[in-house]
């Protein structure tokens, strides 16, 4: 039986969510939620067959038929809004998957600490940000080989790719992606940069991880799991790519990336949407994984 | 006679030709007679704004906060401006700097997105410091579209906001253009700077340009210590200002000393429109590229240029400091190139 979801935030990462999860045989789109009747998301939606509520998770909590249903719900709104419906969808006792920066729940890198948190009794997670999903990976890949003193990550995205949320919160990314560098990539100390670029035609997001090791970093141990970090992440992400490196200087170590969109929904070049709403469905697909698990046991 | 208000940026974006690597005795001693020249406002951070110290950009040698402190603990008349690029540094970084006497704060972003800066400049005013808004790489876009971004950072509380010239790739004519847009659009009380890059040679042709254009806000940095080939150097700017007949309020010897004395002899760096800088103002690439250029060129064993004209080719902006190593190993044709160079 697949699991049953809902997407709060009809925006693009909603839109984008929804078609990823009309490609995921195990996950069953049951509700879009927005608050602008007219919105096109909404219009997508029902197009679909889906559920298409505009009276916000008010309007997705009052429709009791599909509260029944409903396992999961991805939150595709503000951090604000978030704030708002964490404790809405523990009391209907949901696993929430927050795609904001509130971060009520802890970070979830998929590769790094998944199955971790979903042992526990976790039911709120959050999706740190678009330039954590793609970096923190690599920081993970060495500081599992040796110590970390500092991870530095640089994410260029194209303009057209930041929404107005984003814009008007750079910081947000800034202090959440730093935080999760040492948190979740085992960093001593992180430090997170973001750049815009407005090249037209507009450029793929690409990345830049760089690592200082607290002893001299071993080459061959590195080289390999990053590459195998790199194989991990493309089995959601098939457009992420290593461009360049590990290149080693004394105990610097430096990967450059790229990531392209799958095109579900966002154009190509927007691998920074992508690599979010494929993580989140990630989520959800280990979440799937444990309840089938769970039954066979029984 | 127009009364125009020199920033001299040698502590900010001279930071970049000596690699970030001031120390608090030559901030004590250049804010210091800066200051006792009568130099209005004295720019002083990382080369990359607030929080640039980074293995990106370069790691500062002493921490910009203590080279702020020192630099306000010095000045008697002149205010200490910090330079944030919002992505870079933060609100809170803002906070500190504000914390150690900083009282204005230039907010920098990309021409095309002002809408970043909204959060910084409404903090600055906050925190009572006044607001410059800092449109960067600016000859990417045309002056109509350039209106559009300065009226964003003023409707946000910018009290300046400056057509800046991160590629030193701008002829008078474009100066002129870009200038009298904003002057022309925003509020009459908003003032209208400009920040020259000396890569075409034009760097206080174009201060000039600017001014008659409508500014009265202008960069320059002691000896054209800046990136690239040099900001607009503050003591050609105040002479030739002088013999405009335009008031600096600052004393043309003094700001000479600070130039021949402290940067041309102790510090001993001249930057000059040689062929990597004019590149950079021919294909219209970012200044601050140079010298990472320099070192990717030294560790790859690829000519300067060559990287500048691919980083062109790429569109990069400001902050883009890793896609110079990318284009290199790409350049050099090898992934695992032989690692020996200085760090950057």
């Amino acid at each position: 039986m697949p699991l049953n979801v809902a997407v709060i935030g009809s925006g693009n990462i909603g839109s984008d969510l929804m078609f990823k999860i009309f490609r995921n045989k195990n996950l069953k789109m049951i509700a879009l939620v927005g608050i602008d009747p007219n919105s096109d998301g909404l219009a997508r939606a029902r197009k679909h067959g889906v559920a298409a509520i505009d009276t916000g998770i008010d309007g997705l909590l009052a429709r009791k038929d599909l509260m029944d249903q409903i396992d999961l719900i991805f939150d595709a709104t503000s951090a604000k809004a978030h704030e708002h419906n964490a404790p809405l969808i523990k009391a209907a006792g949901k696993f929430a998957v927050d795609l904001t920066p509130a971060a009520v729940g802890p970070y979830i890198i998929p590769p790094l600490n998944l199955k971790e948190h979903l042992e526990g009794d976790v039911t709120n997670v959050n999706m740190v940000t678009c330039g954590g999903q793609a970096t923190i990976p690599i920081v993970g890949a060495i500081a599992r080989v040796q110590p970390v003193a500092y991870g530095e990550i640089v994410a260029t995205i194209a303009s057209k790719s930041a929404g107005p949320g984003t814009r008007a919160n750079i910081d947000e990314f800034t202090e959440t992606t730093s935080k999760a560098i040492e948190q979740v990539g085992g960093a001593k100390r992180g430090k997170a940069i973001i750049i815009l670029n407005p090249a037209e035609p507009p450029l793929i997001m690409r990345d830049t991880v760089n690592v200082m090791t607290e002893t001299e970093p071993d080459q061959a141990a590195i080289t390999a799991s990053v590459k195998q970090m790199v194989a991990d992440v493309q089995t959601y992400v098939p457009g992420y790519k290593l461009k360049s490196g590990p290149v080693f200087d004394g105990n610097r170590v430096s990967v450059f990336l790229e990531v392209t969109g799958a095109a579900h929904y966002l154009p190509a070049y927007a691998g920074n949407l992508d690599i979010m709403t494929a993580a989140a469905v990630r989520v959800a697909q280990e979440v799937y994984e444990r309840r089938e698990a769970l039954v066979g046991a029984k | 006679m127009p009364k125009i208000r020199i920033t001299d940026v040698s502590l900010r974006d001279g930071s970049h030709p000596v690699f970030h690597q001031f120390t608090v005795d030559q901030v004590v001693r250049i804010a210091g007679a800066l200051d006792a020249a009568g130099v209005p406002m004295l720019e002083v951070t990382h080369g990359d704004g607030l929080a640039g110290s980074s293995i990106q950009y370069g790691i500062s040698k002493v921490d910009e906060l203590e080279l702020i402190e020192a630099a306000v603990a010095t000045v008697k008349q002149a205010k200490i401006a910090v330079l944030l690029l919002p992505g870079v540094g933060t609100i809170h970084d803002l906070k500190e700097s504000r914390k150690r006497g900083a009282s204005v704060a230039r907010i920098a972003t990309h021409c095309t997105e002002a809408d970043i800066s909204a959060q910084h400049i409404a903090s600055a005013k906050e925190l009572g410091m006044e607001a410059v808004g800092f449109l960067m790489m600016s000859h990417l876009i045309e002056p109509a579209e350039l209106v559009v971004q300065a009226k964003l950072m003023e409707s946000y509380g910018a009290d300046v906001v400056y057509v800046v010239d991160s590629a030193g790739a701008q002829t008078m004519d474009m100066v002129h253009d870009r200038v009298t847009a904003l002057r022309a659009a925003l509020d009459p009380k908003t003032h209208v700077g400009f920040h020259a890059h000396n890569n075409l040679g034009l760097g206080v042709g174009n201060a000039v340009t600017a001014v008659k254009a409508g500014a009265d806000n202008i960069d320059g940095a002691c000896r054209g210590l800046g990136a690239g080939a040099g900001n607009a150097a503050t003591e050609a700017i105040v002479a030739v200002f002088n013999k405009m007949g335009w008031e600096t309020g600052i004393d043309l010897y003094g700001v000479m000393d600070v130039a021949e004395d402290i940067i041309g002899k102790e510090i001993g760096i001249t930057p000059i429109v040689n062929r990597p800088a004019l590149v950079l103002g021919y294909a219209g690439v970012y200044s601050s590229f140079l010298r990472h250029a320099e070192n990717a060129s030294k560790r790859f064993g690829v000519p300067t240029a060559k990287i500048l004209e691919a980083v062109g080719k790429r569109k990069a902006v400001g902050g883009q400091e890793d896609i110079i190593v990318e284009c290199a190993i790409e350049l050099a044709g090898a992934d695992q190139p032989a690692p020996e160079l200085a760090a950057v």
